[in-house]
């Protein structure tokens, strides 16, 4: 009797379920993508960068996730001011990179994980986060850039792909407190996904940068530096930066940050940093990546 | 219920909320048509007689003719949107953010290897990243 319980006990934990090896913070600079795509990576420019990125393809290449979900956002590629969905799930088997005024990049096309997304967005759904649901839509930079940075220039990507996208144009985007929220629904969400996949989450955007007006150019590397040190162990204080805040501290796109706590929350709240790098300038932008993995 | 903040004491930051989204949507659907080929075509082929299929006003008009980015913002135009004319003029984001600060390319490049700008966006003039050891 007591074998019986143990047993039925053990293949109810044993339940499988789609798993997160890993999150991922990282910029999704264009020029980032740009400096890839023109074999400018060795540059003296850009060669701090990507020497910085060898250790993340490397884990990338080791973790080999069956599915990334990339939490991002569209630049007036996909949507314009005439629709804003604040969140977004890809649903599509598949996503063409966008034309943003050059011709779409030579990268290749984003192969959708259909399945999960809609369970992602039947779930998150109920779990009262009312998402878009996108059954066509091409994936700007802002995508496929940390698949560059990543994976590097593969003929296909390594993995199937969940666009998640946030609005973080149009004011106001969702709360940082929102996001890690959000975050935390698609954790329950994967918690109750029947197949067993490995699953990586990508936060992206930031870190500090200012494109337009008077003071285009800011930086703030001691912002960015506390949010990096913060993500493991004090994800909470930053859930509670303010819009104001983000845009005063680390410039008017800086708010992309909240992109990074999407991805936090989908985490356990105990988490290892496995690797960080930190660089100014690519562009006009304070580049950084780190990696978390949950402890155990 | 949350209110939203009041923006005015940051300087040099043009945000795109509800009163800036009101005044610039149909100058940033302009910027959106270019991200079509054929727009661009026909963009280029006469640029006034293609801003007559927008009602923008004629501030909004001559600064786009201009290319007066720091106009653009003031005028409702967010840099997302706007940039879709630098694109097409094949000029930087490092270059269009020059011009809004009244800087060249290069002065502006110089300023984001040295720093970049601190949050009352006076430039920072730290040691080169390039000319730093290990480069």
């Amino acid at each position: 009797m007591h074998m019986g319980i143990r047993v039925v006990a053990q293949t109810y934990w044993r339940k499988t379920v789609a798993r997160i090896v890993g999150g991922i913070g990282t910029s999704h600079v264009p020029a980032i993508g740009a400096a890839i795509d023109n074999g400018k990576t060795e540059a003296p420019y850009w060669k701090p960068l990507f020497d910085g990125y060898a250790p993340a393809r490397e884990w990338m290449q080791e973790t080999a996730p069956d599915v990334a979900i990339i939490v991002y956002n569209d630049h007036a590629s996909a949507f314009s001011l005439e629709l804003i969905p604040t969140f977004l799930v890809g649903v599509a088997d598949e996503f063409q990179p966008a034309d943003e005024g050059y011709g779409p990049r030579q990268v290749p096309v984003v192969k959708g994980d259909s399945k999960l997304a809609w369970h992602l967005a039947e779930s998150l759904i109920l779990d009262e986060f009312d998402m878009t649901i996108a059954n066509k839509m091409p994936v700007d930079h802002g995508l496929t850039v940390p698949l560059s940075i990543m994976c590097d220039q593969p003929s296909e990507w390594p993995c199937q792909v969940v666009p998640l996208g946030v609005n973080v144009i149009q004011y106001p985007p969702p709360t940082g407190l929102r996001c890690y929220k959000l975050g935390k629904a698609i954790r329950r969400a994967l918690d109750a996904y029947d197949d067993d996949i490995k699953v990586v989450i990508f936060g992206t955007g930031g870190m500090s940068h200012q494109l337009a007006g008077e003071r285009a150019g800011m930086i703030n590397q001691e912002f960015d530096q506390n949010f990096l040190d913060k993500l493991s162990h004090d994800p909470d204080s930053l859930a509670a930066i303010s819009h104001k805040r983000y845009i005063q501290e680390a410039g008017a796109e800086g708010i992309e940050m909240v992109m990074w706590m999407v991805m936090r929350g989908a985490m356990n709240d105990d988490v290892k940093e496995i690797y960080r790098h930190y660089h100014v300038p690519a562009s006009n932008t304070a580049a950084g990546l780190i990696i978390l993995e949950n402890a155990n | 219920m949350s209110k939203a903040p009041d923006f005015s004491d940051i300087p040099g930051t043009y945000v795109l909320d509800k009163e800036h989204s009101r005044k610039g949507y149909q100058l940033n659907m302009f910027c959106m048509s270019l991200n079509e080929q054929v727009n661009r075509d026909a963009f280029r082929e006469d640029e006034a007689a293609y801003l007559e299929r927008y009602p923008l006003t004629p501030e909004q008009r001559h600064a786009v003719l201009d290319r007066d980015w720091l106009g653009l913002l003031k005028l409702g135009g967010n840099v997302y949107y706007t940039f879709k004319i630098a694109a097409f003029d094949r000029i930087s984001m490092q270059a269009m953010g020059g011009a809004m600060c009244d800087m060249t390319e290069d002065e502006f490049k110089e300023v984001m290897l040295t720093g970049g700008k601190d949050a009352h966006g006076h430039p920072r003039r730290g040691p080169n990243v390039l000319e730093k050891d290990g480069g």
